[in-house]
């Protein structure tokens, strides 16, 4: 055990702490203020897409600066980082392939299933959504008939 | 000169060093991390890949629009999640603040920050379960979804089945973590850290703590944002 002594910790002083922390307020705050943004605007725009790809960019810099700071693993040699960083690598392949599935499933679908696609254009009437109901609709939770 | 800068990094693995420069617990720690980091990202990636494949999706700011104490009907999406989401954030600080004060052998320190983290994380249980439970009067469960999608269409369950597999695994992972972290408290103030003369094992269950908040952020986005 004699080597954890040896064990180097640069940085991570309190003062990188602060500093990471205000840094993580920051990119939250940012982030909701999106979330807000993005509340008006119509479902299928391209304004919309494109805060949902810019709050998923600031979702990974908040998961690099907790990994990197608060985890430490910026400040550990490089063997470790590498034995950590190299396998998650595959997530990127694992993130792509699924949710291109995903899509590709839906278009298949949409395409060759006419009834699917009748189906999930149908409106339902909005009896549940109104509060003066909603006693009622708790006293059966279970039964409502929701499954499509 | 070329031959210098390969020879180097070879000697690492001759022996008589440490490869890594950790001690082995929290080299375990880290691999334990990365697999729970595939199980985690297994769930939401089934989960995106589920949303890509649905026609709509129900709108989250319709449906976690409530808060505590709030009025009936008081439409106020994202602000109870915002207020989890720094409890998690800020208990994060002070687990890092514990080991830092640990490095220092200061153990007042030590045990102030582990109470201040105890406690950031049995606020945000409490505060996922009064989601869950508002969420379940409202008549949402597994096999069970009471929303509309977003552009008024029926919804199916995989929106309810997805939100509370992943956020209870997560809030499972947040029980444990403070488990973990009331017994670090245990051992800091029967001075168990004194006597073995370091703090590793707080680096340990502080590397744990910040996976729970890092899956957070994730869980988040993913559910609560867009």
């Amino acid at each position: 055990m004699e080597h954890t002594h040896t064990e180097k910790h640069e940085g991570g002083g309190t003062k990188e702490i602060w500093k990471v922390t205000l840094i993580l307020t920051v990119l939250t705050i940012v982030e909701l203020a999106l979330g807000f943004w993005m509340m008006g605007m119509p479902l299928d725009s391209s304004l919309r897409l494109a805060v949902k790809g810019a709050i998923v960019i600031l979702m990974m810099v908040k998961a690099f600066y907790i990994v990197a700071y608060f985890m430490h693993l910026k400040h550990e040699i490089k063997n470790l980082i590498m034995t950590i960083v190299v396998p998650l690598a595959l997530f990127v392949w694992f993130i792509i392939a699924f949710l291109y599935d995903g899509n590709s499933f839906k278009n298949l679908r949409n395409t060759y299933d006419p009834h699917y696609k009748e189906q999930s254009t149908i409106k339902v009437e909005k009896k549940e959504e109104h509060k003066s109901e909603e006693h009622h609709s708790e006293e059966h939770a279970k039964p409502t008939e929701e499954k499509h | 000169m070329s031959s210098t800068t390969t020879v180097t990094p070879t000697k690492m693995w001759n022996g008589g060093k440490s490869p890594f420069n950790v001690e082995y617990g929290k080299l375990m720690m880290w691999y334990f991390l990365m697999s729970d980091a595939f199980t985690f990202g297994a769930f939401l990636i089934s989960y995106g890949t589920i949303r890509f494949s649905s026609n709509g999706w129900p709108d989250p700011n319709e449906v976690f629009k409530s808060f505590p104490f709030a009025p009936e009907g008081m439409n106020a999406p994202l602000v109870f999640v915002s207020v989890m989401t720094f409890i998690l954030i800020i208990s994060s600080v002070t687990m890092v603040l514990a080991v830092h004060a640990g490095h220092n052998m200061d153990k007042k320190g030590v045990v102030k920050y582990m109470i201040m983290t105890i406690i950031g994380g049995a606020m945000f249980l409490g505060c996922q379960a009064w989601e869950w439970n508002h969420l379940h009067h409202e008549g949402a469960w597994w096999g069970s979804n009471p929303f509309l999608n977003h552009d008024g269409t029926a919804s199916s369950t995989n929106f309810t089945n997805y939100f509370f597999t992943i956020t209870g695994f997560h809030g499972f992972h947040v029980f444990s973590g403070v488990i973990i972290n009331i017994i670090m408290l245990i051992m800091t103030l029967t001075d168990k850290f004194e006597q073995r003369g370091h703090y590793l094992m707080i680096e340990k269950a502080g590397l744990y703590w910040h996976f729970v908040d890092l899956v957070w952020v994730f869980v988040f986005t993913c559910f609560y944002l867009i």
